[in-house]
């Protein structure tokens, strides 16, 4: 009648047997099996199976679910007392066992705790502000024909902060913010330079900064009113009581309105002070700045949002692409484009450019965390793979257990607690590991130091300990699988007769997967440290040794070279608008005759000493001339060689004298240099050119640049310092040595270098120390064999063999899938975008595996030896 | 329903149970009940029917033999105690005592 293929829904049945009390649960499956033959032959098996399984879910009632009993609930407390106890004794017994499980998972775990610690630490950022839930950021994409793909800013423009609050509804308060008020504050004889933001009325009701005096209504709404941090304040007065007082910023009096209490290290908003933005935007406004009120504008303004609880973000967005459409017809080559973004992703963000404030990228946190996690179920597999090996040592006392009348489920439990036990063991020393390398994590590098301190909090401690749970279920998990599925007849009644090595390829698998990984990670350390060598000793094109660049910090140049030039050590000196080479660029548009083609240029101010100083080639022309004064407009420009081709000339000769037109303005080239370094590595030479350094844009700065020859350096430093108080006794002096700069530029490398390097050490170690583990049970369970082979005349060198066949066959294994990996992943996709690549050597691919494979052969060798040289007699004579 | 006072469908069950004699468990039941009530009768409902009325005591079950119908289950046969028999009993007094209440002419007006 039923045909045995035509079954109910297997899950169904199974979770019907799980949840149903036991006295009511056969009949009840014989009902349903019942209704469901009847329905297959009725409606055909589909329909039956889906009533079958609506049924099972009806049945789901209080009268049919099973209650956990009183009783085992009791047994499974007292039971927990004898895993612990046998536990216990285990760990003791197998100390090498037991201790590389606890060392290899706390270093493991010890990544772990840093990484939570740090996630927690940035989650926290904001959540001080009452309406953390409610303040969205605007922020903007950028696109231009002269470049390729788009460029999302954090920063949006000042037209944007208006349109928002002239015309959306559904926003609450907008509030502008402008970065870069910088200036010196004077009261009295005191003169202290503080740094803060232009910031719109709305700020201070937006966040919950808090007030020590003041109003926070009116205080930044007011024409050259100023606010304080209590930290500023008593610096420029001793106390923090001076709302109302004068204050001369610069050369302007302002007004203090209010004095808030210091942003806490958790605010991605720092500050000494605020400027009321209506101040420079008055002032912008009056001077007739034709920039100001642009579309494109966008490189120095946040505006922040204070929406209703009840918001309509969909609506909010499409205001944006409104606005955003709109505006976009006044642009000729470029597309900007607004979007909110809430203030939790301000911190850990998307790669923007222009953030203001400590950030950390989001896609750079979940790789790290990848790393973290493979490291950590590394250590797992460690403790896996030894259980299982040992499984013959536990086997009778899982056999006794089952026979005495333990279930299923008490044998697993039992296994999973003893994993749990071992990683809540390996907690404490990984809190210890963490202890030691949190301070070498926080100076990695200098925007984490400014972001975290890393001090545990009580919610830390929790997901610690939540994670050493979580650990020890996944590492017992397998054995605990294993040992609940243990036939006890089998096991009682003949030892030999588990299969041991039926699980021996899991155990290659993981041994593998280790070994992948360690040689995996120390590839890429290799070839990452290869890059950033290669990065640093590139050759530029220009001369960078012994050039100090001083930030002129608004001083006159005149008056520094004048005091410099003094200095023996100084053999030279140049002046230029910024340090080329390490990141920072200015660009506009250039164009020849032709008004319809422009493009997109790098372009630097420098003085007539630059370029000699520099040894920058000359291919045709001249050089600037020192006599151009210092008033007259000079537009002279001297451009390179990709900007000559561009020109579509081939002769250096032939663009000398040529007019062209940079930002509009009308220039004469006088020069053709070589093509040189002027971006980071990671760009391609682009097109470039010198303007004449005699007047700088307005709120600029600019370097002066030193070249300096002395065997004293500290020397040469003190004295350079004291010439830089004569001019300047207020701000400090701002050195680097251009080398110095350029290693700089490239630290983020060097930061993921020693984190990914860090790694490796650990999985190299735990790997070893797995492999150690293995190598030591598999010689141990095979010394009768080896003491027979040797009776028989086997050799030691022929044992050895024999036992580090295998593994050794792994390790070949694992490096033939790693070294393609890392090779490819580096070359395909890290390195991709890197426009000069350091060449990838056989060297850099091969010498981190043969450490890493040497490592592993120590520990085979060193087992196998001692097992081959043991006398037969001694295993033999007591069988 | 509280107390041994019968619902109108636990009086069913229980009717039902009696008239299957030894061949009432659930899913005949539910046959028998469909078959002279015209109405859908849901498994579901009669099984917790005769679990609630076994809890009251009106009904006590035994597990009879598995048929390969029921994928080698057991049926549980449901028959009716003493108790149970009271109440339907006492339920069917009720009923007549009320019947014979109403004068002839009260159903004529309406």
């Amino acid at each position: 009648m039923t045909t045995p293929n035509i079954q109910p829904p297997k899950w169904a049945t199974k979770f019907l047997a799980w949840y149903c009390k036991p006295e009511l649960l056969e009949d009840l499956q014989g009902d349903l099996n019942e209704f469901f033959y009847r329905h297959v032959k009725e409606k055909g098996i589909r329909k039956a199976r889906l009533i079958y399984m609506i049924d099972v879910i009806k049945f789901l009632r209080l009268y049919t679910i099973r209650k956990p009993s009183f009783v085992n609930i009791l047994i499974q407390w007292i039971m927990l007392g004898s895993y612990f106890k046998t536990s216990g004794r285990n760990i003791l017994r197998n100390k090498l066992f037991s201790s590389i499980n606890i060392i290899g998972l706390a270093i493991s775990m010890s990544v772990g705790l840093v990484l939570i610690a740090f996630v927690v630490e940035l989650k926290s950022f904001d959540k001080f502000h009452k309406n953390y839930n409610r303040i969205y950021r605007v922020k903007s994409t950028y696109e231009s024909i002269s470049n390729n793909g788009i460029d999302e800013y954090a920063s949006t423009s000042v037209l944007a902060g208006k349109k928002i609050s002239e015309s959306i509804s559904g926003v609450e308060k907008v509030a502008i913010l402008r970065s870069n008020f910088n200036a010196d504050l004077h009261v009295g004889e005191k003169t202290i330079p503080l740094e803060g933001f232009w910031a719109s009325e709305e700020f201070l009701n937006i966040f919950s900064f808090q007030l020590l005096g003041g109003n926070a209504e009116t205080a930044l709404g007011e024409l050259n009113s100023i606010v304080l941090t209590s930290s500023a304040a008593k610096k420029l007065y001793g106390r923090d009581d001076v709302v109302g007082s004068q204050v001369l910023v610069d050369t302007t009096n302002y007004t203090i309105t209010a004095v808030v209490k210091d942003p806490p290290l958790n605010s991605h908003l720092r500050f000494d002070m605020l400027g009321s933005f209506i101040t420079i935007d008055t002032k912008r406004q009056n001077d007739n700045d034709k920039n100001w009120m642009k579309w494109d504008y966008i490189w120095q303004n946040y505006v922040y949002l204070l929406v209703p609880e009840k918001r309509n973000l969909e609506s909010i967005s499409k205001s944006f692409a409104e606005i955003s459409d709109e505006q976009n017809k006044t642009l000729e080559n470029e597309t900007i484009n607004i979007y909110p973004q809430p203030l939790s992703e301000v911190v850990i963000s998307a790669d923007l450019s222009n953030n203001i404030g400590p950030n950390f990228s989001k896609s750079l946190l979940v790789v790290l965390g990848g790393l973290a996690l493979i490291v950590v179920i590394s250590a797992c597999f460690n403790y896996t793979n030894l259980s299982i090996a040992r499984a013959l040592r536990r086997a009778r006392e899982v056999g006794i257990r089952k026979v005495v009348g333990a279930s299923k489920g008490q044998v697993f439990s039992q296994f999973i607690v003893e994993a749990i036990i071992i990683s809540l063991l390996s907690l404490i020393f990984a809190f210890f590991i963490f202890l030691l390398i949190r301070p070498s994590f926080i100076s990695l590098d200098s925007s984490i130091q400014e972001m975290v301190t890393l001090e545990p909090a009580p919610i830390i401690y929790l997901l610690f300990v939540a994670m050493a749970v979580g650990v020890g279920i996944l590492a017992g998990l397998f054995p605990a699988l294993f040992f609940s599925k243990m036939n006890t007849i089998k096991v009682l009644k003949n030892l030999s007769s588990i299969q041991l090595f039926k699980h021996i390829n899991f155990r290659k698998v993981l041994i593998v997967f280790q070994y992948t990984l360690s040689i995996g990670f120390i590839v890429a350390v290799s070839i990452g440290y290869r890059q950033y060598q290669y990065s640093i000793a590139f050759d530029l094109g220009l001369t960078t040794e012994n050039i100090l660049n001083i930030d002129l910090q608004n001083n006159k140049p005149e008056l520094v070279i004048k005091e410099l030039t003094e200095l023996p050590e100084v053999k030279n000196i140049s002046k230029s608008l910024y340090v080329t080479a390490v990141g920072t660029s200015w660009s506009g548009y250039f164009r020849g005759d032709d008004p319809q083609d422009s493009t997109n240029f790098y372009y630097n101010y420098v003085d007539e000493h630059f370029i000699s100083m520099h040894e920058i080639k000359l291919l045709a022309g001249k050089n600037f001339s020192s006599k151009i004064s210092e008033d007259s407009d000079d537009a002279s420009i001297i451009i390179n060689q990709k900007l000559l081709k561009w020109m579509n000339l081939e002769n250096p000769e032939d663009a000398v004298g040529k007019e062209v037109f940079m930002n509009g303005k009308k220039c004469t080239v006088i020069g053709v240099m070589q093509d040189f370094h002027h971006n980071k590595l990671n760009n391609p030479i682009s097109y470039f050119a010198f303007r004449y350094f005699n007047k700088l844009p307005s709120h600029w700065s600019g370097v002066v640049n030193l070249k300096v020859q002395t065997p004293d350096v500290m020397g040469m430093m003190d004295k350079i310092n004291a010439a830089w108080k004569k001019v300047d006794p207020i701000h400090p002096l701002k050195a680097t040595f251009y080398d110095e700069k350029i290693k700089k530029a490239y630290a983020e490398m060097t930061g993921m270098i020693k984190i990914i390097g860090f790694l490796a050490f650990l999985s190299i170690s735990i790997a070893s120390m797995g492999l150690l583990g293995m190598v030591v049970f598999t010689t141990e369970t095979r010394i009768r064999e080896i003491s027979v082979r040797k009776v028989f005349g086997a050799t030691e060198r022929s044992l050895i063999m024999l036992m580090s066949k295998g593994f050794i066959l792994l390790l070949t294994i694992s490096s033939l899938i790693a070294i393609p990996a890392a090779y490819f992943l580096f070359d395909q996709m890290i390195f991709a975008r890197i426009a000069y690549r350091a060449p990838l050597g056989f060297i850099d691919l091969f010498s981190g595996t043969f450490i890493v494979l040497s490592i592993a052969l120590l520990a085979i060798s060193s087992q196998t030896l001692k097992v081959a040289r043991v006398n037969p007699s001694t295993t033999l004579r007591n069988e | 329903m509280k107390g041994t006072n019968l619902g109108e469908f636990e009086e069913l069950v229980l009717l039902t149970i009696a008239a299957l004699v030894s061949e009432a468990y659930s899913v005949s039941v539910c046959d028998e009940l469909e078959k002279h009530t015209g109405r859908k009768v849901k498994l579901g409902v009669v099984h917790s029917v005769l679990n609630r009325l076994e809890e009251k005591g009106l009904v006590k079950s035994k597990l009879g033999e598995a048929t390969s119908m029921r994928g080698g289950k057991r049926k549980r046969y449901y028959s009716v105690t003493n108790a149970g028999k009271v109440a339907v009993v006492k339920a069917k007094e009720v009923r007549d005592q009320l019947w014979s209440l109403i004068p002839e002419l009260s159903f004529k007006n309406i």
